[in-house]
Parts: structure tokens; sequence; C-alpha cells
């Protein structure tokens, strides 16, 4: 195949045109929202996507109790539920069994209501928050941007991991334009929305 | 192929499409407008984009290499084709090495435009679709009407029909789109999670990271991308971006374009082979295929820029009416109406730059700013004229350059217009698909002779 790799760059170079001018980020790369605010708006925007939104973690958690939930192994012990099922590699139909996982994030998106897995220790690896019906996600306030560009900036560094941009639980709207919730990704999402930025906390 | 005006008649006689349609591109279009106006800096981003793929298509050649060195240093391997029989080529015997007799697959224009299903049968692979639309599509032997919803032409009760006869397996089956959807989730499970071979295409290629992206709804897309233990991802060579923080202006400008969503459901993005997690075997194929010759081309090349979002599609007074399939490509619309004719040779798209009113609608909505109409006007120069024109061109310019001849036609116009709605003779083609405007009963100059006249 290297003769095609030749030929094409061969191709290329005889098309191509002259180098364009310069380009510009004139675009926003920041928001002007405080804390409070972005929480509040990533709140509405995941809301407006059918996504639950709950900010009493250790209720959430109880609700889990009786059914199977797995977690990434590097879940903090105070985030998760009774007896879960740690990920040391389940096979997709391990995977398939259980009824729901928890996780944390990498950064939190508040204008498109988007939060962001980037595979680490509190997110697991992308097959666990896939298969299973239902994905809770745990997202610090300090997590939130307001921007994409500004998750981007966050992302620096992490361009190698996998990444998982999550914006409310999967859909179809190919049936008449109606949109259906869950088609093969969690049917339900709900995010955890901790107020790290509070006194006391 | 069928000539656009040919293929558009049939489609303009179809009801339950034109009902369809209409009903499709203007949700959609108003579900965009809305997204749009609450991005302030809307203008500023989709220069950006265009600047952004300006550069790409000048330094491709860079770009390639570096894409090229970046995904093998993350594991993964390279594959380059000159054409689809070489990309399929290298599908077909990824699945062989692998004794792999079915792929999962996600929906792309790019396998689509290959016929890369029909490759992969034809060696023993059966290729499933996994996305909703193209599952419907496939299981009825059909192809898509429109770029982001393909099976638009379809009611939810053929839908529920074909999903009896097919993948429902003796179970009860309403029309509700739910139970639907919930039936192909467990038709398509069992496929995921045994898959020993995913074939994707991609949204985005990063030259600096050896990055690949998809970005989708449905969660079929993460499916055939993560379970899988091998991955095969075609990858069209106009599709890089140079840097990864390119992504932060394109995941704006996409899902605000497409769905009319702040942000689709799923994006994916991995970059080679990454221990413990996703497939520990990834294949890119990067795809010309006509490619280099849209490069070649000074107006043309724009068309590369396309990130196939279909706005333009739903802003087409053309395509709202006649649908996708009257283009005769998997690239339907306006886009459909340039890309097509340079990737496949205008001698085998004569009328497609036709297929316009040059109106400049998809120009305003391209988040890329593709100036489509001027790309248009730009093939039609290069098409061949028809005779007629050329006669009536010339007539008109020996009657416009004398007066006396210019008064005495606008009466004859008007004496000879009568019920008359069709042009004789070869001037007739234009009235074929055209209504003639009725003439006024006074022209400009006889009003301004009765009026002021000396």
């Amino acid at each position: 195949m290297s003769a095609a790799r030749e030929e094409i760059l061969r191709r290329v170079r005889a098309a191509k045109g002259d180098v364009p001018a310069q380009r510009e980020r004139a675009y926003r790369t920041s928001g002007t929202r405080d804390a409070a605010e972005r929480a509040a708006l990533l709140h509405e925007r995941l809301a407006d996507y059918r996504a639950r939104v709950e900010s009493d973690l250790a209720g959430v958690l109880a609700g889990l109790a009786h059914t199977r939930i797995g977690v990434p192994p590097g879940l903090p012990p105070e985030w998760r539920p009774a007896s879960p099922v740690e990920d040391h590699g389940l096979t997709p139909h391990q995977l398939d069994e259980l009824h729901g996982v928890v996780t944390g994030c990498t950064v939190a998106i508040a204008e498109t209501g988007t939060i962001v897995l980037a595979g680490g220790p509190t997110e697991g690896r992308r097959a666990l928050t896939l298969v299973p019906d239902l994905h809770v996600c745990i997202v610090r306030s300090d997590q939130v941007v307001e921007t994409v560009p500004e998750a981007f900036a966050a992302l620096r560094g992490l361009e190698h991991r996998p990444l998982t941009f999550v914006s409310g639980p999967s859909a179809t709207s190919d049936i008449e334009l109606q949109r259906v919730e869950g088609v093969h990704g969690p049917r339900r999402l709900v995010v955890v929305l901790l107020d790290s930025l509070a006194p006391g906390r | 192929m069928t000539s656009f005006p040919e293929a558009a008649r049939a489609a303009l006689g179809d009801s339950q499409l034109r009902h369809n349609l209409r009903n499709a591109t203007t949700t959609i279009r108003e579900k965009r407008a809305g997204v749009v106006a609450e991005v302030p800096d809307w203008e500023e981003l989709r220069e950006a984009g265009r600047a952004i793929k300006a550069d790409v298509m000048a330094r491709l050649d860079h770009y390639l290499v570096q894409f090229e060195e970046a995904v093998h240093a993350a594991g993964g391997t390279v594959h380059w084709a000159r054409d689809a029989a070489e990309a399929n080529r290298v599908v077909l015997d990824v699945a062989r090495a692998h004794g792999a007799h079915e792929v999962v697959k996600v929906k792309s224009l790019t396998t689509d435009e290959i016929e890369l299903n029909e490759a992969l049968a034809a060696g023993g692979v059966h290729a499933v679709e996994t996305d909703f639309a193209e599952l419907i599509l496939q299981l009825d032997g059909d192809w898509s009407s429109h770029i982001l919803v393909p099976a638009i032409h379809r009611n939810r009760a053929e839908i529920r029909d074909l999903f009896v006869r097919t993948i429902a397996r003796g179970r009860e089956l309403s029309d509700a789109p739910s139970e639907l959807a919930e039936t192909a989730r467990l038709y398509l499970r069992e496929k995921f999670l045994d898959a020993k071979v995913g074939v994707s295409g991609a949204n985005f290629g990063v030259a600096e990271t050896g990055t690949i992206v998809v970005v989708e709804s449905e969660g079929n897309g993460r499916m055939c991308t993560t379970l899988p233990p091998v991955l095969v991802t075609v990858l069209g060579i106009e599709k890089l971006v140079p840097r990864f923080g390119d992504l932060e202006v394109f995941l704006q400008l996409l899902p605000r374009s497409s769905t009319g969503e702040r942000m689709n459901p799923y994006t994916s993005l991995w970059t080679g082979v990454t221990a413990e997690d996703g497939p520990q075997e990834l294949h890119v194929v990067l795809l010309d295929n006509g490619r280099t010759n849209v490069l070649a081309d000074e107006t043309g090349r724009q068309a590369l820029h396309c990130i196939r979002c279909s706005a333009c599609l739903n802003v087409c007074p053309v395509y709202s009416r006649t649908g996708g399939h009257a283009y005769g490509s998997v690239y339907p619309g306006p886009i459909g109406a340039i890309l097509t004719p340079q990737l496949r040779g205008l001698e085998n798209a004569k009328s497609l730059p036709y297929a316009s009113s040059l109106c400049g609608a998809c120009y305003e909505a391209c988040p890329v700013k593709i100036d489509i109409p001027a790309v248009l006007l730009h093939l039609r120069a290069e098409t061949e004229k028809p005779v007629a024109e050329g006669a009536a061109m010339r007539a008109l310019a020996r009657i416009f350059g004398n007066r006396k001849l210019y008064e005495r036609a606008q009466r004859v116009a008007r004496v000879g217009e009568r019920p008359a709605r069709h042009l004789p003779g070869p001037l007739a083609r234009w009235t074929e698909v055209r209504d003639l405007r009725p003439l006024p009963p006074e022209t400009f100059r006889e009003w301004w002779s009765r009026e002021r006249g000396a």
C-alpha cells in the first residue's frame, strides 16, 4: 500500500493551493458567569436534555440499594453505593448484567449541558459507562466550566486518553423526528451536582 | 446516472415524501435557528471554521504525514487508499484476518460512498448497520434521503411493519416510536456484545495527535468503537484538522448546525490504542477516491471543507421539495450538487450544478462558509451550455443593442403571449420546468411616452 501512499501525497502536492492567511481565534475562549451561575446553567441545560439533576448524593446512592451497580476501581468510598461491583475487566456480557454505574467526570460544560469523561480513576474505561442502562455521574462544581473552549483548555495533557462527551441520555429522532430517549447508550442519565465550593464542605 | 430533472419529477409526484420532507426540513431549520441565535460569537466561529479548513487544504500533505505518524506512535496502523476498491479491500482483509463473518458499523457517508457494505458482502462478510435509520434502510433494501435523518421518507407504521417482518421475532409491536426503538435496541445489543470487528467513518481526525472523532446521538457509535476488539475507521483525507484544540470550534458549529442541539448526546474521541480500554487493534484507512481532483480546483476545493451537518439541505428550496434521492448520490442537496460532480467527474453529473435556484440560503447556513452558489456557477461554466441558450443570448444581444428592435419586440411579445404558457422550439425546455410570467399590459417606455411624451 506504500504505492498508494506515495501517489496520494503526490496528487495532494500537485493539487493544493497557496498557504492562506493566518487564522485568528476571535471567538469567545472564556465565559463571564461565576461558579453559582455556571452550576445553575449546567443544571438547566442538562434538564433540557431530560437528564435528571440531583444534589443529594446520599439519597441517590441509597436509591441504588438492591441493584447491581458497577464502579471504576478508583471511585472514592463516599461516592459508592452499598456493595458495588468493581470493574476489573468485566466482559461485555457481564457489563450487560449491571443495572447501572456510578462515576465521576473530568470537566462539565454549562453552556451545552455536557459532561466529559476522560478515562481517569473515577471515570473508568469507556465500556463501563456505555453498556449499563443507568449512568449516575457525580460532578463537583469546581469542574464546571462555561464554554466549550474552556473545556478543551481543561483537557490539555489528556489528549491521548479516550474521551467521551455526554450530553443527556442516548436519543434518536429517526422516527418522524419524534425524540426517543434511550437507544443503545444508557437510557437514564442522573447527574449529581456537588457544591464543592460552598464553605464547610 | 439519471438526470436531476427526471429524478426530481418522480420525487415531486410522491405526496408522502413531500409532506415528510416539508415537516422535517421546517422543524430542523427552526431548531437550528434557535440554538444558533443564542451563540453571540457564531460568525466568529464560522470564520474560524472556514480558516482552519482552508489551512488544512493548503498544507494537506504535511497534515496527512503528521497524522499518520501520530496514529502509528499511538499504536494504530494507517492504510492509504487511492480509490473505493483499495479502501474496501483493507476492511475486508481485516475482517477476514479475524475470522469475522459479520462486522458492526456506524453510520458513515464515506463508507456509503465507497459502497463498502456491498464489497464486504461480495467477500462473504455481512456489515450490520447500527444507526436506527440506517438499520431501517438496510432491512428494507432502501437508501438514504437525508444525510441526518436518512429514513425521513418512512412513517412509523411502515417501520412497524418492516420490523414485524424482520427483527421483532414474533413479538407484538405497536407503532409507538419508543417501542420501535426498543426493538432495535434488543436486536442490536446482541450484535454489539459479540462483535469481533467494528467499522466506522469519522467526523474529524487530528493531525497533531492522531485523534479520531465520531459525533452521534444513539450510542451505537460508542458501541461500535468501544466493544469490538478490532476497529477499522475509514477517513476521507479532507477530514483532518491541524490541532486538538481546533475541535473546540467544530464541536460548537456541528451539533447546532446539524440536529439543532447545543451538543449531540455522544461525541467519542480516541487516539490509537489504549491499554485495557476499547479495541486493542486499530486500523485507519485514509481515502482519496476523487478528493484530490476536488482539491485541484481553486474555486471548487472549498467543497472539501464540508463537515456534513446538512444545514444546507434543510434551507434549500429545491431539496426541501425533491428530497435526497433525486440527487443520485450519497451527498444530496446543495453540498451534493457541488461535491458529486467534482468527485465523480462533471461529465457524470452534468445536471447537478443546475439543481439550484442560486438563492444563497445554503451559503448563509453553512457553518464553515462554503460559498456553494459560487461553486455552482463555476461548475455550470464548465458544463457545455445548451445550444438554445447561446442562440437566444446572441439574439437578445442584438435586440437590446437597438432601440427600435427592442420596442418592437416588446409589442410583439405581448400580442404573441395570449394564453401561451409554453415557449416554442428550443426554448421549450425553459417552460417545461418554469411558469412563464405574464407580461404587463404596458411597458415603462410606453407609460413614459404617454405621460411625459413629447
